[in-house]
This record gives structure tokens, C-alpha cells and sequence, in this order.
């Protein structure tokens, strides 16, 4: 007997993922848009969600998987209230950013892709976000913060904290 | 508004010419005179960036702080701010310009806006310390076209960045937009406008250049029931920021080129591939697609001719390998972007396998001017096989950073001195990355090359889609290549075994000899895998990704003995290679370093020089960027 999908998801979050991909008329070649949508709606792509996007536009879980995995935009864990990317980019990198990247894995002890246990912040690294004038740069959120020192690190932080 | 004919269009271009005249006027005037509401003028208008990088510096609150002022002081009916796209001056950003005496304001704060608007717009006198500095003569500068940065720029691609306001396609149209088109759909042929773009010399500005004219015959010449023209945007070179700033700033130059490429080879339908993280792209993109149906650009019946063509945007997701057209291809069709063996080129069976034919976004944005000014302007701009100019990023340790537009043919050292201002804190010019992770090194023997396709491959680097990382003496050559290796690493996309095992090992070397275990026979293995790579990687990611370290190799293989032999390095990058120490003579012993180390492995008493114990400290650098008295030395 085949095994029933076990589905956590909110009823209504099922229900917004099965209208999105309704409303790109369930074709397989919208996957990627599909998901877009559908990260933009819950935040992060969690298993359960991709086998409704599977069984919906007909195709395997294993490809939807795929593809989310693929992908760098793609997420599968929940973010951080507040999101901090740390830009990687060659300009950025050249002014010393991997620094930057050293101390606020060491400040908040987590690892790139990770979420710090109280869900305040989640660390990523991005390839450039073109503000390359203010080189190094980091984003939280979508404030960007530019031509920084590792001293200043520590600051933002407690500051970005303090907003909650 | 429809445009339904050639004489709406021109009746329109008139229209919008007399609104755009004051910014086309003043670009030719030298005027000294600073001219304000006092000064007897009547028509003010304060052009301010809207590009991300200066988004990123609240350029969007100076937009907000200016209209306030004009609002507050009653004069908006004689003064208007316009958004424009990228200046290209972006260390010296938020810019704001003022029309018509072409007054350059830099490093423009929200609270200075108030400012502005008093002294220069309603009083006449300029404000003197928001003007550039010449760093030569330090003497203020209010004209751009009189700066080192503008002066040998020739900008075509980039022609209305910063100049016309992107969220409105009159703008565009008085800029002559829409002309090519035009002239393309109601006097000549497809075949024609092909023979234009072959004889302009016009090639690829993604990374390899191929000739475009040549690639539209070749889509052209399959036939099917159904085409496409695909505008590639997946910009993805790391520190490259060329198709986002023209996407942002003269998204309506992409939208024509598309629609002529549709005519050339018989498509009616375009789609745009961009990446996701460019957000502000996407959305100038939207509004000039929405604008371009609703004047009858795009849509049925473009023109009142029988030619129908239209736009849609798609998104990629984040992978660099989807630059590359096959996988780009694949990616739109919501598979994973891994590309496949050519031939079949796209030309023949891409996009759901119809002929398909895929263009870099700048390489899109000289297509329209091409066919106003005609094939030989182009062709007499640039070198004997590279005509027209390049758009490049330049970044890194260098003065003015900035996207820069220069003629084919132009030295790496107009670029970097003239251009760029040098290098930065008077540091010594050591290297520049061209092509990103597919490119190599450029060094000092390289400055006097001329930069164009066959020159930079010559020197073992590309063209790529046009980053220009400067680095100095402080940059050490193996962890940049290993930097670049980490990339292509992450962004391999796992199908073929050189690229994928191949790349891990020679990033596994790499990292042995940046932690000082590296051995000689290392050296010999990363050339030769190098060159394996090169040799049978499928697709062009893999085919270029070891070009970094082998360029490195060629150029710097002192530093790479240094590391393998000595352990040391001599940039004093590679943290296992260095020791930071405490220098008694200058130690005030005030303990900032001390309270700031994170491995607490600095010990001392208060005004009492300190020491560092070297087998606890993790050379995170904390203590030197503490340090107000620069005290510690690193070796």
C-alpha cells in the first residue's frame, strides 16, 4: 500500500501553493516560477511543500527536489527574522569581506546557512548585490551596510537586535 | 497613447525632444556659470541616481528630501527631479546632477538636499563641498565631462544611463529610440538589417564574442512554426555589474534590439532571462514592457505593419552556469540548469527545442543605435577584429570605482591611471582580473595592451562579460585563485567529472598551499589538471574555470614557490602563514587589543606593552583594525 503524504503545512498555506500552481496552468516548464512564488509566500521551501508542487504539476518529488537544490535563490530552511548576507564578490572579497564573514560566524556561532537558535538571524553569503563602490558590503535585511572594518561588526548587530 | 504609424512616432520624438531638451543642450555646453532660480533661470532639473548601488546609499530619501524642498519653497512648477539610471561614478555615489548648468553633485546625504535646493536652484551659487575634488590639482570640478573619469569614456551602450528617466519611454523615444525599428519594419528586410549588425563588426559581449550579425543568420535560417529571441541577463560574474546597471537605466534599449532581433529571424516571441536578486532590474524591465504595449511597441501589429512580437521576463534562481546559453535554455524550461553538448546549437533547437537565439543584454543595447548612426560609425570605433566599446565594472583597490565605457583598443593603462584614478591608498598596482572566474590575471607587463577580445585572450585571460577586479601589493595571487576555485567549486553544476572532481582537487591543492603544506610536485599536478580541464570540461564554465590559477601561475609563480618553499606569503593574506605580533616600542599597553580578542590570547598589564601567544591567536586581525597606535606588526 502506498504510503500517505504526510502533510504539517497550514491548510490554508496548502491551499495558496495548489492555487499558485493553478494559476500557472500546472505545467512541469513553470516549476521554477512556481517556486518563486511559492518561497515568496512561506519564506523557505520545506519537503512537504515540494511534494504538493510534485503531485501537482505532475511530476516526480525527486525533480522538484532537484531542482530546488540546484538553485542558490532556493531555500530549505526557514531565514532569520532578520537575513544577513555577507557579499562575496570579487570587488568586495579584494577589500577584505571574508573578514567581515569570519567574525559574524564567530559572533552569532553560526555557520553560512544556518539560522541562530532564537531565529533573530540567519547568515548567507551572496556574489555581488552591485554595490561595489562601498565594497565590502553586507545586507541584513534589506538595508545594506557598506565600507565596513570587522570592528564595526559586533555594533551592527547589537543594534539590529535591539530593533525587536 | 498607440503609436500606429512612422508619423506618430516622429510626432511623438518631437514631442518628447522639447521636454528633454535642456539635458541634451547642456551635455554640449561648458558652462561655468552656475545658474539658479536667481540668476534668471526658468527651467531647472535635478537629475538623481537611481541605480542600486546608490539606492543602497538612500538615493531614494534624496529624491523624497528634494521634492520636499521644491514643494516647501513653492517653486514646483519651475523645477523637477528625475530619476535616472547609473551615473557610472559609483565610489563618489549618490550623485545628483543639475540641469542645465551640468553641476555634478557627489556623495550627496538626504540632509543635504534642503541645501541644495536653496543655495544652487533658488539662490544661484553652487555648493561647494559636495562638488568633486581633483585629486591631481586639488581643485573642485562641477562638470563631469571635465573629469578624468568621463574623459575618455565613450559611452554607446551606456548612452542614456544617467541621462533619461527609465520609468518613461518618451524619454527614451526623444533619444531617438525606437527608430531602428522603425526604419527596420517599414524600409528593409530582415536579411538587410542582418547585413547591418554583420558589417557593424558587432560581437557578443557575454564573454566569447561571436559575432552577432552571423548568429541572427544562423537562427534565421531554421525554419519552424514558432521562434524565440532570448535576452540573456543572468549576470553572474561576481563584482560585474554592466546588464543590471543598462537593464536599470535604459531597460527600453533592450526591448527594441529584442524586437528587431524578432523581425531578423522571424520570432514573435522574446523572453528575457534575468536574475532574481536583481529586483529593481526586474521592475524597470516590467514598466518599460508594460509602456512599450501600451504605445503599440510591442503587441500586435507594431508599427501598423504586420508584425507582431512581445516580451516575457523569466526568472532564474541563482546559478552562475545558466550564463551559458544551453543551460540558461534549460533552465526556462523549470529544469535544473545544466547545459548540453553543441551542436545542436540553440540556433537550430533550444528553447523547447525551436530555434533560438540568445544575446547578452549589452550586446542587445548597441543594437538600436547601430541601425540609427549605420554600421560604419560603428565600425570605425575600436580595433582591426573588435569594433564598437566595452562596458566594464571596475572595482577592487582601485581609486574610482565605477562602471566605465571605453573603445575597443583602450590600454589598461588609460583605464586603471586615467580612468580609475590609480590605485588606492597609493598602494603599488600588482594585478587586474578580467572575466571573472572564467578570465585570468593582468599584470604590470600587461598595462600597455590594448584590451579587446583577441588581446586578452592572447594574455591568457578573456573578455568575459566585463568585471575589472584591481588588485595591489596586498593582494596575494593563490588565495585569489583559490577564491575563484571556491566559486566555480560551488557552482559547478555537476555534470561532467572534470569540472566537478577535477575542480575539487585543484581547489584541495590550492588549499595545501595556502596553509603552507604544499609541495612542488603540487604545483606541476594543478598545471597539468589545469590543462585537462580545459581540454574536456563540457560546457564553457568548466572549459575556463581553471584559467584563474593557471593565469596566476604564469604571472606570479614566485609567489607560488614562496608559499610551497619558504611558507611564507608575502601579501600576508594566508592566515596560516602569518604571525601577528606586538610591537613594545610603540604599545601604549591601554588593552584595546586585549578586551577585542576573541581568543583571548593577548596578555599584558595596563600600560605595560602586551604580547601575543602565538599558539592561541587565530589571526583574525581584530587587534590591528583595534590598534590606534599601530602597533601590530604582521610577519
Amino acid at each position: 500500500m502506498k504510503k500517505k503524504e504526510e502533510i504539517k503545512l497550514a491548510c490554508t498555506v496548502v491551499q495558496q501553493v495548489e492555487e499558485i500552481c493553478d494559476k500557472h496552468g500546472n505545467k512541469p516548464g513553470e516549476l521554477i516560477n512556481v517556486l518563486h512564488e511559492c518561497q515568496a509566500l512561506h519564506g523557505y521551501l520545506p519537503e512537504e511543500m515540494q511534494r504538493i508542487i510534485a503531485r501537482k504539476l505532475g511530476v516526480p518529488a525527486s525533480k522538484v527536489y532537484g531542482v530546488v537544490t540546484f538553485y542558490s535563490f532556493f531555500t530549505m530552511t526557514p531565514k532569520g527574522k532578520h537575513p544577513i548576507s555577507v557579499c562575496l564578490g570579487t570587488a568586495c572579497y579584494v577589500r577584505g569581506s571574508e573578514r567581515l564573514l569570519e567574525e559574524i560566524k564567530r559572533i552569532l556561532n553560526i555557520e553560512v546557512g544556518e539560522t541562530t537558535p532564537d531565529g533573530k538571524f540567519s547568515l548567507d553569503c551572496l556574489r555581488c548585490v552591485g554595490a561595489c563602490g562601498l565594497a565590502p558590503v553586507v545586507m541584513i535585511g534589506e538595508h545594506v551596510y557598506g565600507r565596513l572594518d570587522v570592528k564595526d561588526i559586533r555594533q551592527i548587530l547589537e543594534t539590529t537586535a535591539a530593533q525587536d | 497613447m498607440k503609436i500606429l504609424s512612422i508619423n506618430d512616432l516622429n510626432n511623438l520624438r518631437k514631442r518628447a525632444q522639447q521636454a528633454l531638451a535642456l539635458r541634451e543642450e547642456s551635455s554640449d555646453t561648458t558652462s561655468e556659470q552656475c545658474c539658479g532660480l536667481a540668476s534668471g533661470a526658468d527651467h531647472l532639473q535635478l537629475l538623481c541616481c537611481g541605480g542600486t548601488g546608490c539606492k543602497a546609499s538612500n538615493s531614494h530619501k534624496i529624491v523624497d528630501n528634494l521634492k520636499a524642498a521644491i514643494e516647501e519653497n513653492g517653486i514646483a512648477d519651475k523645477v523637477e527631479v528625475i530619476t535616472t539610471g547609473c551615473f557610472g561614478f559609483c565610489e563618489k555615489g549618490p550623485i545628483v546632477k543639475v540641469i542645465p548648468d551640468n553641476t555634478f553633485y557627489t556623495q550627496v546625504k538626504p540632509e543635504d538636499a534642503a541645501e541644495i535646493v536653496k543655495e544652487h536652484i533658488i539662490g544661484g551659487r553652487r555648493v561647494e563641498r559636495l562638488l568633486y575634488v581633483d585629486p591631481k590639482t586639488n581643485k573642485t570640478v562641477s562638470d563631469s565631462k571635465h573629469m578624468d573619469f568621463y574623459r575618455k569614456q565613450m559611452r554607446i551602450a551606456l548612452r542614456n544611463c544617467g541621462l533619461i528617466d527609465p520609468e518613461n519611454i518618451e524619454e527614451y523615444i526623444a533619444r531617438d529610440g525606437y527608430q531602428g525599428i522603425a526604419n527596420a519594419l517599414l524600409n528593409q528586410t530582415p536579411e538587410e538589417v542582418i547585413e547591418i549588425i554583420k558589417a557593424s563588426g558587432l560581437r557578443g559581449r557575454g564573454g566569447a564574442g561571436f559575432p552577432t550579425g552571423m548568429k541572427w543568420g544562423f537562427a534565421r535560417g531554421y525554419e519552424a512554426d514558432e521562434k524565440y529571441v532570448v535576452c540573456n541577463a543572468d549576470e553572474g560574474d561576481p563584482g560585474a555589474f554592466m546588464d543590471r546597471s543598462i537593464m536599470e537605466g535604459d531597460p527600453n534599449s533592450v526591448i527594441e534590439a529584442m524586437t528587431v532581433c524578432g523581425y531578423c529571424i522571424n520570432s514573435h516571441k522574446g523572453l528575457i532571462y534575468i536574475r532574481a536578486e536583481y529586483p529593481l532590474a526586474v521592475n524597470r524591465l516590467k514598466i518599460a514592457i508594460q509602456q512599450a504595449r501600451e504605445y503599440g511597441l510591442l503587441g500586435k501589429k507594431i508599427l501598423g505593419t504586420d508584425f507582431d512580437f512581445d516580451i516575457e521576463i523569466r526568472y532564474g534562481a541563482g546559478a552562475f552556469v545558466c550564463g551559458e546559453e544551453t543551460a540558461l535554455i534549460h533552465s526556462m524550461e523549470g529544469k535544473r540548469g545544466e547545459p548540453t553538448l553543441k551542436p545542436p546549437f540553440p540556433a537550430e533547437a533550444g528553447y523547447n527545442m525551436k530555434p533560438t537565439n540568445v544575446n547578452n543584454v549589452e550586446t542587445l543595447a548597441n543594437v538600436p543605435i547601430i541601425l540609427t548612426k549605420g554600421a560604419d560609425w560603428f565600425a570605425s570605433i575600436g580595433t582591426e577584429k573588435s569594433k564598437g566599446t566595452k562596458v566594464f565594472a571596475l572595482a577592487g583597490k582601485i581609486n574610482n570605482v565605477g562602471l566605465i565605457e571605453v573603445p575597443m583598443g583602450t590600454t589598461l593603462r588609460e583605464i586603471i591611471y586615467d580612468i580609475g584614478g590609480g590605485v588606492k591608498n597609493g598602494k603599488e598596482f600588482k594585478a587586474v582580473q578580467t572575466g571573472g572566474p572564467s578570465g585570468g590575471c593582468l599584470t604590470q607587463k600587461h598595462l600597455d595592451t590594448p584590451i579587446d577580445y583577441e588581446h586578452l585572450a592572447a594574455s591568457g585571460s578573456m573578455m568575459g562579460s566585463g568585471g575589472m577586479i584591481v588588485m595591489d601589493e596586498d593582494d596575494c595571487m593563490v588565495s585569489v585563485a583559490k577564491f575563484y576555485l571556491e566559486f566555480t567549486c560551488d557552482e559547478s553544476c555537476g555534470k561532467c567529472t572534470p569540472c566537478r572532481i577535477g575542480n575539487k582537487r585543484m581547489l584541495e591543492i590550492l588549499t595545501r598551499i595556502t596553509e603552507g603544506k604544499g609541495t612542488m610536485e603540487d604545483l606541476d599536478r594543478l598545471k597539468e589538471l589545469g590543462e585537462i580541464i580545459k581540454d574536456t570540461a563540457l560546457c564553457g564554465l568548466g572549459q575556463t574555470s581553471p584559467n584563474p590559477v593557471l593565469s596566476t601561475i604564469n604571472n606570479f609563480w614566485d609567489e607560488y614557490v614562496e608559499h610551497v618553499k619558504q611558507h611564507t606569503c608575502r601579501a600576508k593574506q594566508c592566515k596560516a602563514l602569518v604571525t601577528y605580533s606586538i610591537e613594545a616600542s610603540k604599545c601604549k599597553g591601554c588593552g584595546a587589543c586585549a578586551r577585542k580578542c576573541p581568543a583571548n590570547a593577548i596578555m599584558g598589564d595596563i600600560r605595560k606593552p602586551h604580547i601575543i601567544n602565538p599558539f592561541e591567536c587565530i589571526r583574525c586581525g581584530m587587534c590591528k583594525s583595534n590598534c590606534r597606535f599601530d602597533a601590530i606588526s604582521v610577519y
